[in-house]
């Protein structure tokens, strides 16, 4: 009696296991699906060949005017910052990566490490302020810009926070490649760069590639330091100091005032499942990438 | 006389050059970047200087955040964090249980994992629509405390499952291999062995959701999150001032908001709201840090 009650519970909880581990694939699959299901009412009023190559969003006219869906804007806009964030972000964050996987001795290592895992544990609204309060000024100052919260500013903002992602992973992906490869490549007399750089680029090269597209996921889907440090203006930007608006921000700042159940509300959740899409397939492709190195590395 | 045969020829120095030249850069990107962040942060201490004070913490809010202190929006954060961790470990861990323990490789697994990622890589303002058409709207809970925790805690899925699951990975197969032998059975084993040997991992990887959950705005500002809401001054009230249908304030939303709404805002007081926020989770997030070196280093096997 006792052992089957025991059993009873054992299979309690062995059913919640099986249910919970498909709990990712259910939060993917309900995110999909409720942006879907909000965007989908405006989906005919929309015209998607305006939405790509129109600047015109205005998704909440004057009385009497129709509604404008162009998306050109602030999709350059994301794409622009992103730009920066990875001009930025990528050679420091390779360098620095290489830096403490083989330059660096036991101590630095594990100084730098803990240092740079903080940095990416920042809350994004208080790297939006810095950017508004800090780097904004000084941007300003040295370009001359009127405005302190530019492209260039939240580039360069967005370059800080992506930085650690691409450092933490692209160490792992030069610690992961064997120890025998260094060994063989300093046995045959390489200096310490022809080692990093004939022995290990190589063979770490898919790693290496998934650490910048995840630290590209982590720049094309910041929302509050670009928010608060690029400057709200739905226009292509002309020049590196320019005001520019991003897919996030357009929908961190708008979806207050639209009303619920709108065409203005439902737009933004249109944004929201590009935003989605485009992320998605970075993150495919960061899998797909680093899925190669474990075939090679079998063979 | 004629030069040592082992003295190094023009080609092994310019080797030498490079690499000491490749060292300098690397090393230079490195402490660029630590020392870029230091001095951000020792600029937002100073000029929070004036303004840091107990009271600071203590007190409520009142005139828009020129006046008093944060204390309605540090516990609106405490609540927050503390509700969507409840919500999150459970299923995280037993995910993760799954994924180490029951599965076998196969597409299943691959999907599962591949889902994991893939949630990580959601943009913040995707969950925080998700929690608006989901929680808010849909599930009719309204703009709430409860509706936030758990935009927050889908979010933080992905963290809890990944570092749980390395936690029981790191356990070595032959401690279950031995408790099988002894006719335990599965749930049996892993209670008993399995889960006692990985709980300071998996504890870590919740700390991480912690600090992660304490700091993000975006999914908060449109799922319950609002800048102003009285709260009672007693002091069993000031613990739990919100109820589950509540609307809150949260520290994160509040700097958001006095930075950009707020006209005539003292500066000190902004930049020390920003202090409070980043030290509440860096303290936070250093406790996980420090607690996995120590992991490492006291591991049995």
């Amino acid at each position: 009696m006792n052992l089957s009650r025991a059993r009873i519970g054992e299979r309690l909880i062995e059913a919640f296991i099986f249910l919970s581990g498909w709990s990712a694939i259910f939060g993917m699959a309900a995110i999909t699906l409720f942006l879907l299901r909000e965007a989908a009412p405006v989906v005919p009023r929309i015209d998607w060949h305006e939405f790509f190559t129109s600047t015109r969003w205005i998704p909440a006219p004057a009385r009497g005017n129709e509604p404008h869906y162009g998306a050109l804007a602030l999709i350059v806009g994301t794409l622009t910052t992103t730009l920066v964030a990875m001009l930025v972000a990528v050679p420091t964050g390779l360098a620095a990566a290489v830096y403490i996987s083989e330059f660096a001795g036991r101590r630095a290592r594990e100084f730098f490490k803990v240092t740079i895992e903080l940095l990416a544990a920042v809350p994004s609204v208080v790297w939006g302020f810095i950017g508004l309060m800090l780097v904004g000024p000084v941007v300003s100052e040295v370009t001359g810009a009127p405005l302190g919260t530019n492209l260039l500013t939240g580039g360069l903002v967005l370059g800080l926070m992506s930085a650690p992602v691409i450092v933490s992973i692209a160490e792992d992906a030069l610690r992961a490649v064997p120890d025998s490869y260094r060994e063989a490549a300093l046995a045959l007399g390489a200096s310490r760069w022809e080692l990093v750089h004939r022995v290990l680029f190589p063979a770490a090269r898919n790693g290496l590639l998934a650490a910048c597209l995840l630290g590209l996921g982590r720049a094309v889907g910041e929302t509050m330091a670009v928010l608060l440090a690029t400057g709200h203006a739905n226009q292509i930007p002309h020049s590196l100091v320019d005001p520019v608006r991003t897919l996030t921000a357009a929908i961190a700042a708008e979806l207050g005032e639209a009303p619920r159940g709108g065409d203005h509300y439902r737009a933004l959740f249109v944004l929201g499942v590009v935003l989605l899409v485009f992320t998605f397939a970075l993150n495919l492709a960061a899998e797909l990438v680093v899925k190669g190195v474990r075939r090679r590395g079998r063979s | 006389m004629s030069p040592s045969p082992f003295a190094p020829t023009a080609h092994e120095r310019h080797k030498e050059a490079v690499t000491a030249r490749a060292h300098a850069v690397t090393l230079a990107a490195t402490v660029a970047l630590s020392l870029v962040v230091v001095a951000l942060f020792v600029t937002l201490v100073v000029r929070a200087a004036p303004a840091l004070s107990g009271a600071l913490l203590w007190e409520n809010p009142a005139d828009k955040g020129k006046a008093g202190g944060l204390w309605a929006p540090l516990i609106g954060t405490v609540w927050l964090v503390v509700l969507s961790v409840l919500l999150v470990t459970p299923v995280g861990v037993a995910a993760a249980i799954y994924l180490n323990e029951y599965a076998r490789p196969g597409p299943t697994t691959r999907v599962i994992s591949l889902a994991v990622t893939s949630l990580a890589g959601v943009p913040s303002i995707v969950h925080a629509l998700f929690g608006l058409g989901a929680f808010v709207l849909f599930a009719g809970l309204g703009a709430s405390l409860q509706a936030a925790a758990c935009t927050i805690a889908v979010m933080n899925l992905p963290v809890v499952i990944a570092s749980a699951r390395e936690a029981l990975g790191s356990v070595p197969h032959a401690f279950r291999e031995a408790c099988w032998n002894l006719g335990a059975s599965r749930w049996h084993t892993l209670r008993t062995v399995v889960l006692p040997n990985s709980l300071g991992g998996i504890l870590t990887g919740v700390i991480f959701a912690v600090s992660r959950a304490a700091g993000e705005t975006a999914p908060i500002l449109f799922t319950g999150a609002v800048f102003f809401r009285a709260i009672p001054d007693g002091v069993p009230a000031r613990l739990a001032p919100y109820g589950l249908d509540d609307p809150f304030m949260a520290l994160a939303m509040h700097l958001h908001v006095i930075a950009t709404q707020v006209s005539q805002m003292p500066p000190e007081r902004t930049y020390a709201t920003a202090v409070v926020l980043v030290t509440l989770v860096l303290l936070i997030n250093s406790v996980a840090v420090v607690s996995r070196l120590r992991l490492r280093k006291h591991r049995k096997w």
